[in-house]
């Protein structure tokens, strides 16, 4: 059996790259893409110590997790469906309301 | 019954909280007589403590610290919310309730019709309420808040119809003359906490023998401090000025606090601290000589004013310096005799004074007025009976109490000056003159005479109604008989001395002090007491004669002498001796001009401005740096969240 | 063995999710994110997991991709322009070394202590091997998730259909739109 920090350290490294993303993406959808991507190396780093611990109850919190992602991407899309509706564009650099 | 002396004060508190709230609500038929109710049961609970004070044997009249409970305490200073009652607080409670009460009651027909008509009556309610604390605590502090609040009363009360200028103005002058008066008060009150340690008055006058030297410097200044209030509250010289000015108020005002209650607080203050003026001759010299030129000074302006309220005020001014001049010769009993009955008549003068205005549509010059007695037999009865009070005719109230303290003057031997007494006296008798003549000159001007009155004023001139000449009969008995209770000659009729003994200790801790010497050595026989009666009865008759003489017999000479020989003497006398426009370039412009040019335009404009605007400038400058954090975009702020997950990280791992 | 899987696997994951965000096209993007899903799924089954795998494949790389691909194609989304590395600049200096910190950070965080003492994690679950071996997972899972978790399960389906409701109610068809902004 592999050491469990390798697991944790991939994922920590995925959950990096999914934070690179959302500071540095201009696309809202690309955005959307690298919260999914730090979501998935949470759900990773749950299950391996699932196992690690011996314990389902990593794996059942891992479905829960899916779930809600599931819905926050429906909602997440209607709303940038919106934006673009009504700003033309999904380029979040654009859409600066909150700009004093 | 003692136990409920409480009750007293809060009765008008309850007035003030029902008209003061719900008298916009209430009509004018209900809010009258909740005042006078309230103040009528204070009344009643005064006068049945009083007998059942009487019923006790002598010694055993002061109940100190009657209801009591802890106000603030810090470290070993404790000051008590507690009341006092004994044979002198007894006394300013009956007169200050019945009077307070008639007064309340002429108000409900002189105000009627006024807007103002509930607060009036709050205000009212208040000031008894708080005369009533003043007269009523047992400790220094409360009669402070006392002292103050009857000056806050006053103040609300002159500038009552407060969009007049000159009704403000009065106010003001009150409030900022008292003001100097207070502030010598306080620190009377400072210099006894320092040296006794305790504020409450039956610990401070046991510990004054112990803890001052007869004479000492430390007792002087602090008596000097306490009379310095005394001549604040009951305009004395040199802090007189604002109580002629005070007129502009309400009549049953001026009747009420700047003649009968208030003002006499001051002499309530010095006969209670008799203890402590006692063992400072220097300073009971003082309060004798401020109080002889305060009874002639004010004597002599009366004599020339024409507006009857203002004559009625300096006559006020004058006697509040006799009662002064008793206290400074040490009899102090008679001080307060004298306040008592003067509260009776000179209320009774102002509340006629107040009818006569009421008749002649607010008229105060009495060269308006004249030839009234027949339209007004009610109010002129009653004011004549004022007249011969005050001017000390037998057997009524005046002449029993000022004849006693001229008595006094004379047979006090002052401790200073050997001859001191005599010539407080001869200063008091000549007072007593010309009080009798400006006093008759008053009512011969405004009651007999041709009728100067104005045609569209004379058609309706009228009695006034029966609310109204109650109270003024009343008093007019009051002003008769009121002198009974303290008939000098007679040792059995002599009771009002009598029952305020028990407080009056200045003199046996004096003899004490000094080894046995009595203050007042000298005593007459009788027949020479009847004697100095007997003389000052001649002198208001000559004061009378003369007033009738100049007035009813040649109406014309007054003037005719005015303008001969004394016409600068008299102007002088007419402009009050310029006192006012004296302290005016003495204190008010120079006051004015500090605050022009270096308060307002340097201080305020310059460093308090410059310094809230700098505040206010310095946070417009950060502001303006920092909005640019606030770029919008939401990834940068999203970094913001990352650098603080990433701070709260290495916190946790690094420090842990 | 597993050492062999999880470098190839995990090796894919890492390098597709590094795409998914140096993509200038959304599409590639959303094509490399199915990879690391699907990858992150065989990780799920190495790892023993065999019914957050199936989950994994079903609800993330078919049903969330599919949306996000629908959207793309609705949007018709051009590439990022190449001014994505001129405009902001800092943001993204400061995006990358603030990242290159946290990784180690977390790293560090969640790696050394459960290196050296298992025993700081309290005992070990009733999940054992000897009884992963004996029932499957999907009907341990099942058990699990009707039994002690059976509110949260209700209360992620009221979830879904809220969320139903909501994006049905966002995404509908508003004649005379009269936002802020452009």
């Amino acid at each position: 059996m592999l050491p469990m920090s390798y697991y944790l350290v991939l994922g920590a490294v995925i959950f990096g790259v999914g934070v690179l993303g959302v500071l540095i993406r201009r696309n809202a959808l690309v955005i959307f893409m690298s919260i999914e991507l730090m979501l998935n190396a949470v759900n990773l780093t749950f299950i391996t110590l699932s196992r690690y611990l011996e314990s389902l109850h990593g794996q059942v919190y891992v479905f829960f997790v899916m779930t809600v992602a599931a819905a926050e991407v429906a909602v997440g899309l209607a709303i940038i469906m919106l934006i673009y509706r009504n700003w033309g564009t999904a380029n979040i650099d654009d859409i600066n309301l909150m700009k004093w | 019954m003692h136990e409920y002396v409480w009750l007293i004060p809060l009765f008008p508190v309850l007035g003030v909280l029902i008209n003061g709230l719900l008298g916009h609500i209430l009509p004018k038929k209900v809010i009258g007589p909740i005042a006078c109710i309230a103040v009528g049961l204070s009344a009643i609970l005064s006068t049945m403590i009083f007998f059942e004070v009487k019923a006790l044997p002598p010694e055993s009249r002061i109940l100190n610290d009657v209801v009591s409970y802890t106000w603030m305490a810090a470290g070993n200073f404790s000051v008590d919310i507690g009341f006092l009652v004994d044979p002198l607080s007894l006394v300013m409670l009956l007169v200050v309730c019945w009077v307070s009460l008639l007064i309340h009651i002429y108000s409900i027909g002189y105000m009627h019709g006024d807007p103002g008509y509930a607060r009036y009556f709050t205000e009212l309610n208040l000031f008894v309420f708080f005369m009533l604390i003043l007269v009523s605590s047992n400790n220094f502090l409360m009669m402070f808040v006392g002292w103050e609040g009857v000056g806050l009363c006053s103040y609300l009360l002159i500038g009552f119809w407060y969009e007049k200028k000159s009704a403000t103005d009065a106010g003001n002058k009150a409030f900022i003359v008292n003001r100097i008066g207070d502030f010598g008060f306080l620190l009377g009150i400072f210099g006894i906490f320092f040296f006794t340690g305790t504020l409450n008055f039956q610990e401070v006058f046991a510990k004054a023998p112990s803890t001052f030297a007869y004479g000492g410097l430390e007792i002087t200044l602090i008596t000097l401090a306490l009379f310095l209030g005394a001549t604040g509250k009951s305009a004395q010289v040199p802090l007189y000025t604002w109580l002629p000015d005070a007129m502009e108020g309400p009549t049953p005002v001026s009747a009420l606090i700047h003649a009968a209650t208030m003002v006499t607080a001051g002499v309530y203050m010095v006969a209670r601290m008799n203890v402590l003026f006692m063992m400072a001759p220097i300073s009971l010299m003082i309060v004798g000589i401020i109080g002889a030129i305060t009874a002639i000074y004010a004597a002599t302006i009366g004599m020339t004013q024409f507006d009857i309220k203002r004559v009625l005020a300096y006559s006020t001014v004058s006697q509040l310096g006799y009662m002064f001049l008793a206290c400074g010769v040490g009899a102090f009993s008679i001080g307060i005799f004298h306040l008592m009955t003067h509260a009776f008549f000179k209320a009774l003068l102002f509340m006629g004074a107040g009818s006569v205005m009421h008749a002649l549509a607010g008229e105060l010059d009495m060269r308006k007025m004249g030839d009234l007695r027949k339209h007004m037999p009610h109010t002129y009865r009653t004011f004549l009976i004022g007249t011969l009070a005050i001017a000390g005719i037998p057997p009524l109230a005046g002449f029993f109490s000022k004849d006693e303290i001229l008595y006094k003057a004379f047979s006090a031997e002052s401790t200073v000056w050997e001859t001191g007494g005599v010539i407080l006296w001869a200063i008091g008798l000549t007072a007593a003159l010309i009080t009798a003549f400006y006093m008759f000159r008053a009512v011969f001007m405004t009651f007999y005479g041709k009728s100067r009155v104005d045609h569209h004023v004379a058609e309706h001139l009228h009695e006034s109604p029966p609310v109204m000449t109650t109270p003024l009969w009343i008093l007019a008995i009051l002003s008769i008989i009121g002198g009974w209770v303290g008939i000098p000659w007679i040792e059995s009729l002599n009771l009002f001395p009598q029952w305020l003994e028990p407080v009056m200790k200045g003199k046996a801790v004096v003899s004490q002090l000094t080894g046995g010497i009595p203050a007042h050595a000298v005593h007459h026989s009788l027949s020479f007491e009847l004697m100095m009666a007997l003389v000052s009865v001649i002198v208001a008759a000559i004061g009378i004669f003369i007033a009738y003489k100049l007035y009813i017999k040649n109406p014309e000479l007054p003037e005719r002498l005015t303008y001969g020989r004394f016409f600068p003497v008299y102007h002088l006398v007419l402009d009050k001796y310029r006192i006012d426009e004296l302290y005016d370039r003495l204190f008010v412009k120079p006051t004015l001009w500090l605050s022009d040019k270096l308060l307002w335009k340097v201080v305020d404009d310059k460093i308090i401005d410059g310094t809230v605007n700098g505040v206010a400038d310095l946070a417009k400058g950060w502001g303006n740096w920092t909005q640019r954090l606030q770029t919008g975009y939401v990834q940068n702020y999203a970094l913001m969240i990352v650098i603080g997950v990433v701070l709260i990280f290495s916190f946790v791992i690094f420090l842990n | 063995m597993e050492l062999f899987l999880f470098i190839v696997i995990g090796g894919i994951t890492l390098i597709s999710s590094f795409f998914v965000v140096f993509q200038r096209s959304p599409l590639y993007s959303a094509l490399f994110l199915i990879l690391t899903f699907l990858s992150m799924a065989g990780l799920y089954l190495v790892l023993g997991a065999e019914f957050v795998a199936i989950i994994q494949v079903i609800v993330y790389a078919g049903a969330v991709m599919v949306l996000f691909l629908f959207v793309i194609m609705l949007l018709n989304l051009d590439n990022e322009k190449r001014e994505w590395m001129t405009k902001h600049i800092q943001q993204k200096y400061f995006g990358v070394i603030v990242v290159a910190v946290l990784v180690p950070l977390i790293g560090l965080g969640i790696s050394t202590p459960l290196l050296y003492s298992k025993s700081q994690l309290g005992a070990p679950g009733t999940y054992s091997p000897q009884i992963a071996e004996q029932v499957s997972n999907t009907a341990a899972v099942a058990s699990l998730l009707f039994t002690d978790y059976i509110l949260p399960f209700e209360i992620t389906s009221v979830l879904l259909l809220v969320t139903m409701v909501g994006v049905v109610y966002l995404a509908r068809r508003v004649k005379k739109q009269s936002l802020p902004g452009k």
